[in-house]
């Protein structure tokens, strides 16, 4: 078997947070946005990445590409550690994963024609390349995304939302990368986009084999894209699953919450569906709780949660939780 | 099969056609500003005094030099506008052109304005734009730097430059620039601050976009909006102190002369019946103050339509 494409081994980001109040010799207070993430991702995989705002979703995408410091390892393909590379090294790498944006219009330089956008990672990477065979490529790519290339010369803001994202996915995809980070692509369209794009997506990682991390609080989006689905809960892996598995039998309790969630667009099955409510917010992430962070929102919770730290890393369906597979009771 | 052929045949032209060309934001700025009345009528007040100051030597009679010794002592009776003699706008005080001396004096003025204000582009959005980018210890220090001169007055500073040095149109210009700068990078590093945390910024990035590029090809054009208002309005602001400072009698030495040096002249002989000595050099003072606010003011208008 081939080496997976990226591994990421207890990869975690930590914040030093200084309150006002602070005297300029006081340590500063740490935000553990992710704390311990692990998975490996073969090529030609999708992992699908979940959880509520603030789970430290976006936070790992960015620590993956090195845009945020961050300790563990995150292992590629040829065996390298991008943790530990010098920036001029990771600019190699760089040509080989790109990241799709939430907001398809703000990630996009209003000043700049759409042509020059898609350019810009070709004049990055392939500084060789001529001006002429740019173009074409561009051309190529707009093409392949489903955008008009005679637009090249037009302005984001003459686009559509579902455009845009096009020209965001045209743009990462110009230097033919293996792996895609998606930053919730979707979450800022209406529906109806939402699943052009998903199907572009789809459609993109068939032909060209990429390997796709999707990032969404949608559960529905991810269940359609994803190989395997990674549940965050304040920067923790909560389970971790191949998506079948993880849709047709949650273990953890949260997932269970989570999936209990989703509205199912049948009046009569949605009325009798038992939703498990989560009592209270989110804890601060500036002091998770002890032990097991969900406990506190927990419909399960007992006293060995309080003291002990739920990390079950075992076999391909993790789960962080003591009563793992116990169907709730509430 | 409920299909507008019509319609199919303009789409598939539409794919066919050549390249659209694009509507930049440049484009609908021009647009908007050319609409704006007060602004052309700023555009047209600023090209009048621009003419004046550049084609206004060839229509003199004299040069700003010369002495016309048959009104000389007689001013207030014979030196007033008069076409016949060739004193358009009258004589001063010497009995020298008051046309041509004002053509000269406009020339100074917005040259002070126009070489303060490009000094101010120049360093301001360089040091204002790298500050605000890197950020941390390296803005803090940046900024700080800038506090410190903004604390000092700039127009003792500028008194004491001219005073040590002689007073010399060089002189003005370095005392000019040396401040003109400091709000200028103010603004362009609060304005890079939020630009830096756009997403496209952060794809550039992503993308591996080496940093000083990220600032020539994002920051940068994102930036010209808010430094060409805040230079236009900037021009008459450096009119007005070169005017104070010559107003003083610390500017520019006769026989060069600017507006402000004019008008304190012709204030100060105001009580003699010579009124045509303090009005004609005020009217192109006043007009090319109106003509760069209007500008300036349609500019931003135009710039940023959101901020009406």
């Amino acid at each position: 078997m081939s080496r997976p494409l990226i591994e990421a081994r207890d990869v975690r980001v930590t914040f030093d947070i200084h309150r006002p109040s602070d005297l300029p010799w006081t340590p500063p207070a740490q935000l553990h946005a992710v704390n311990g993430v692990s998975f490996t991702l073969e090529p030609g995989q999708t992992l699908g990445i979940v959880g509520e705002s603030g789970c430290g979703k976006s936070t790992l995408a960015r620590a993956l590409i090195r845009m945020l410091p961050a300790s563990g390892q995150v292992i590629w393909q040829d065996g390298t550690d991008l943790l530990t590379l010098s920036p001029r090294q990771m600019l190699k790498y760089r040509s080989e994963i790109q990241m799709i944006f939430q907001d398809p219009l703000a990630s996009l330089n209003p000043r700049m024609t759409v042509g020059d956008i898609i350019a810009e990672p070709l004049r990055t990477h392939r500084p060789g390349m001529s001006a002429k065979e740019r173009k074409d490529k561009v051309r190529a790519v707009m093409e392949r995304v489903g955008l008009l290339p005679n637009q090249i010369n037009r302005y984001p803001h003459e686009f559509s939302g579902g455009q845009c994202q096009r020209i965001g996915i045209a743009r990462a995809l110009v230097v033919e990368p293996k792996l895609l980070i998606c930053d919730e692509p979707v979450s800022a369209l209406d529906v109806s986009i939402q699943a052009q794009v998903i199907g572009l997506l789809e459609e993109l990682r068939r032909d060209l084999g990429l390997t796709i991390i999707f990032i969404a609080h949608d559960l529905s989006v991810v269940k359609h894209l994803s190989d395997e689905v990674m549940v965050l809960y304040l920067g923790r892996m909560m389970e971790k699953a191949s998506s079948d598995e993880l849709f047709a039998e949650p273990r953890h309790p949260y997932t269970q919450a989570l999936l209990s969630a989703v509205p199912i667009p049948d009046p009569k099955i949605e009325k009798t569906k038992q939703v498990i409510p989560l009592d209270g917010d989110l804890p601060s992430p500036m002091a998770p709780p002890k032990g097991c962070v969900f406990r506190t929102r927990c419909p399960k919770a007992q006293a060995i949660c309080e003291t002990v730290p739920a990390d079950h890393l075992t076999g391909s369906h993790h789960t962080a939780c003591h009563f793992a597979g116990e169907t709730v009771s509430a | 099969m409920v299909i507008d052929s019509q319609k199919m045949k303009s789409l598939a032209e539409a794919t066919s056609r050549e390249d659209v060309a694009g509507r930049s934001l440049w484009a609908d700025a021009r647009r908007r500003f050319f609409r704006n009345k007060a602004a052309m009528f700023g555009l047209v007040l600023l090209v009048f005094v621009s003419l004046f100051a550049l084609l206004g030597n060839s229509i003199a009679q004299w040069s700003n030099e010369e002495i016309d010794f048959s009104v000389m002592g007689m001013v207030a009776e014979q030196g007033g506008p008069s076409l016949s003699n060739g004193h358009y706008f009258g004589t001063d005080d010497l009995g020298r052109d008051l046309f041509a001396r004002t053509v000269q004096g406009t020339q100074i003025s917005l040259a002070v304005g126009i070489i303060g204000s490009a000094i101010a582009v120049v360093v301001g959005t360089i040091y204002g734009a790298t500050a605000g980018y890197f950020g941390g210890r390296l803005d803090n220090f940046m900024m700080r730097a800038v506090d410190i001169l903004l604390a000092i007055p700039y127009m003792f500073v500028l008194i004491l430059l001219l005073v040590m040095y002689g007073r010399s149109i060089t002189m003005l210009f370095v005392g000019v620039g040396l401040i003109s700068w400091l709000e200028m990078s103010r603004i362009v590093r609060g304005q890079t601050l939020t630009l830096k945390g756009r997403e496209y910024i952060e794809a550039a990035r992503a993308i591996g976009v080496p940093a000083p590029v990220i600032i020539r090809r994002h920051i940068l054009p994102n930036l010209i909006g808010v430094v060409t208002v805040f230079a236009t309005l900037l021009v008459p602001n450096m009119i007005l102190t070169e005017s104070f400072i010559s107003f003083l009698g610390l500017g520019v030495q006769e026989p060069m002369t600017s507006l402000g040096a004019l008008i304190s002249e012709g204030a100060g002989t105001i009580a003699y019946g010579t009124l045509w000595q303090l009005a004609f050099p005020l009217l192109f003072f006043v007009l090319t103050l109106f003509g760069f606010f209007f500008v300036g003011d349609g500019l931003r208008d135009a710039l940023d339509p959101k901020d009406r």
